[in-house]
């Protein structure tokens, strides 16, 4: 058990620095699809002593929204925006890379002061769900395409989802179930948002859909090439 | 019959989709707004059973917002079947940049109506911290394509901000009852259920940290569905672009909804006795909120912008009032339900002034009173019901959290508070007598007939709030009261 747990531990540090890191929007993707099929795993991997049907149902629930379902939604999405790279974002690649593990060792730092019902090698994993909460932040606030934006919701939708099923094993699986509901449904939503914007204006740049602001009325114009 | 409340509009949402005649739908909408408010008041006669194990049920607070939500529909809805016979299917030029776009479909519009008031209603009778959150979620999904009926890229960019910034919210939120159930997993007794009513008998178990964290998140995660300042940025976007009656019921019902969530966590600290902790963190956020209105309604030039800043000062009222405590939780009780008949009516009179004018200028719009009187009337009436004139109801709810801001010791609070309340009375009647008053353009044409449909569930709602600071009648005075001392307060 303790391998599997190094593994998507490892797994999830290394996927948040590639999408710190990486300007295709393709691979971004394929790499929060790999991150959902991880995170779809670890329901199964508590329950190890008892293979409650709640698990299993959560699991294979997971596993099917988050690595096959989303990346085959955003996968569309970016076919009909026609983009295949983020251009410039607002913070530079290798600053982000550098925000991660900073991210990293803060989070890895304040794991010991958790009081936490939980025993040390979960504790770790809850470290790296906080991680994971600030790259999905980041990835926010820092990019412009929409499509990325969607994908770092998503990373940060990846964060509370592990910590949940960390620390929470009496959670009624209703909620979890509604979580899982409402994630689908903001990204369908979102997808169809993205296919919208791209047909409306040819690009999925959000930089651009600054129209409606009371600040910048004169910051807008010259922004635009 | 809790269960009801749910699960008509659900079907008549789901039934929107699959009738193909206009007619039949807006019939459909209307009876189930009718059918909604038949039960909420039936609720106030006797509180239906709680249903689903205790997860739904109608308690003081919830039924004071499960009741303006419902009557603030069944207005909507009346509006709606003007509306919508306005509406022209096919493409248009929309009358800002002259850019062509048409309307989403009916059915998607009417349908995601009954969804919205489906999901507004299990915001308000959900117990469960967990259903909540899920019932939170859903009004964020079900509202996005009704801000996105006129798909041009102004409204696009709206939903857009609205879509991405309320859901980073409800995501904390999440995280925030995550925090909550390791405060309630008291080690040796077992887990406590998330029900408010279970937190609240045993708050003594509560993990206080936990707690405390929990309620930063879910402060912040429902806040920014609530408008709260700074985390207000989509709300702006989303009234003024999405269609008027869309609007009041986004800023009359919906952000109570959310401040519903923020008021449940709320009531489980006060239980912990840790309610101080949140005091101070409502009275920031209710000035913030009030000063950063003030500051964006003066140079407005938008004015259903205008009213959306207006709708940010008064969450911040709501927020400052819970913040006070005592007689303070009662004000804000009360001026929520004031706030909300009200702003429902100003952005009916809006919706009409945009369908005569045709513009949301408020440099080009001029002469209400002249061109169409009865919109003029009540459009000043609800400018001075919104910034707090007596003798409205929102006059008394103001006042009355003033008070309690004096009588607590919070003078420099009560100062602030007054200061910014002026500065948005004067800012606001710059612009709103500039519209009434003075000479129509000359393009306009002689005045109009105002149908009815746009009149009366605009001016009912303003009647009601006048009533409200006449008269407050003692079943809901005490209902509003019950709701306060619920909630911690007196």
């Amino acid at each position: 058990m303790n391998t599997w747990f190094d593994t998507i531990t490892l797994l999830l540090i290394l996927s948040n620095l590639a999408l710190l890191g990486s300007s295709q929007l393709g691979f971004c993707i394929k790499v929060v699809a790999v991150q959902g099929i991880a995170l779809g795993l670890l329901p199964i991997l508590f329950g190890s002593a008892e293979w409650s049907v709640h698990a299993i149902v959560l699991a294979t629930s997971a596993l099917a929204l988050k690595g096959v379902v989303f990346p085959w939604l955003l996968f569309k999405a970016l076919r009909a925006a026609d983009v295949r790279r983020e251009t410039e974002p607002f913070v530079g690649y290798v600053l982000s890379i550098i925000f991660g593990v900073v991210a990293l060792a803060v989070v890895l730092c304040m794991r010991s002061r958790l009081a936490l019902p939980v025993s040390a090698d979960l504790r770790l994993m809850v470290a790296i769900a906080f991680f994971t909460i600030l790259v999905g932040f980041f990835l926010i606030v820092t990019r412009k395409k929409a499509l990325t934006q969607v994908l770092g919701y998503l990373v940060l939708e990846n964060g509370v989802y592990a910590f949940g099923t960390t620390i929470s094993s009496e959670q009624p699986w209703l909620v979890e179930m509604g979580v899982l509901l409402d994630v689908f449904v903001a990204v369908f939503i979102m997808g169809i948002m993205i296919f919208h914007i791209s047909r409306e204006f040819d690009h999925i740049d959000t930089h651009r859909l600054a129209r409606l602001s009371d600040w910048n009325q004169g910051e807008t114009e010259e922004s635009n090439p | 019959m809790t269960l009801a409340l749910v699960l008509i509009p659900a079907a008549a949402a789901l039934a929107c989709f699959v009738i193909r005649y206009d007619a039949l739908r807006r019939a459909l909408l209307v009876a189930t707004a009718l059918a909604h408010l038949a039960m909420t008041a039936a609720s106030w006669m006797k509180r239906p059973a709680p249903a689903l194990g205790g997860w739904l049920a109608v308690d003081a607070g919830g039924l004071v917002f499960l009741s303006i939500t419902s009557v603030l529909f069944l207005a909507s809805a009346l509006y709606a079947l003007g509306y919508l016979k306005r509406e022209p299917h096919g493409e248009r030029k929309d009358f800002e940049e002259g850019v062509l776009f048409t309307n989403a479909p009916e059915a998607v519009f009417t349908g995601c109506l009954l969804f919205f008031l489906a999901t507004m209603t299990l915001v308000t009778i959900s117990q469960h911290f967990g259903l909540l959150w899920v019932a939170v979620e859903a009004t964020t999904l079900a509202s996005a394509p009704l801000i996105y009926f006129h798909r041009h890229d102004r409204s696009l960019e709206a939903t857009w901000k609205y879509l991405l910034l309320c859901s980073v919210g409800i995501a904390l939120a999440l995280l925030g009852n995550f925090f909550l159930t390791v405060a309630a997993s008291a080690p040796g007794s077992g887990p406590i259920p998330l029900v408010v009513a279970d937190l609240m008998a045993q708050a003594g178990k509560l993990n206080v940290p936990w707690l405390k964290a929990a309620f930063v998140l879910l402060l912040i995660g429902y806040g920014t569905k609530m408008g709260l300042a700074p985390m207000h940025t989509w709300l702006p976007d989303a009234h003024s672009e999405s269609p008027s009656l869309v609007s009041a019921l986004l800023s009359g019902a919906l952000l109570n909804c959310a401040f519903l969530g923020i008021l449940r966590i709320q009531q489980v600290c006060s239980a912990a006795g840790i309610e101080a902790f949140g005091r101070e963190a409502f009275i920031a956020f209710g000035l913030v909120s009030m000063a950063v209105a003030a500051v964006f309604i003066i140079a407005q030039t938008d004015f259903k912008r205008m009213l959306a800043y207006s709708s940010v000062e008064h969450m911040g009222i709501l927020s400052l009032g819970v913040g006070l405590g005592g007689d303070g939780i009662f004000g804000a009780v009360f001026h929520a339900v004031n706030h909300s008949l009200t702003k429902g009516m100003l952005f009916l009179v809006a919706g009409n002034l945009l369908t005569v004018y045709a513009t949301k200028s408020t440099a080009r719009v001029r002469g209400i009173l002249q061109l169409v009187p009865a919109s003029g009337v009540l459009w000043v009436a609800g400018f001075l019901s919104i910034t707090g004139a007596p003798p409205f109801g929102t006059f008394v709810s103001e006042f009355i959290i003033l008070k309690a801001a004096f009588d607590k010791g919070y003078t420099a609070v009560a100062v602030t508070y007054l200061l910014l309340l002026s500065t948005i009375f004067a800012g606001m009647a710059a612009i709103v007598i500039r519209m009434a008053q003075g000479k129509a353009p000359e393009d306009q044409g002689p005045s109009r007939a105002e149908p009815l449909l746009a009149l009366v569930p605009a001016a009912a709602l303003g009647a009601f709030v006048l009533m409200l600071g006449l008269y407050l009648p003692p079943f809901l005075g005490r209902t509003l009261h019950e709701a306060a001392i619920m909630l911690g307060g007196s």
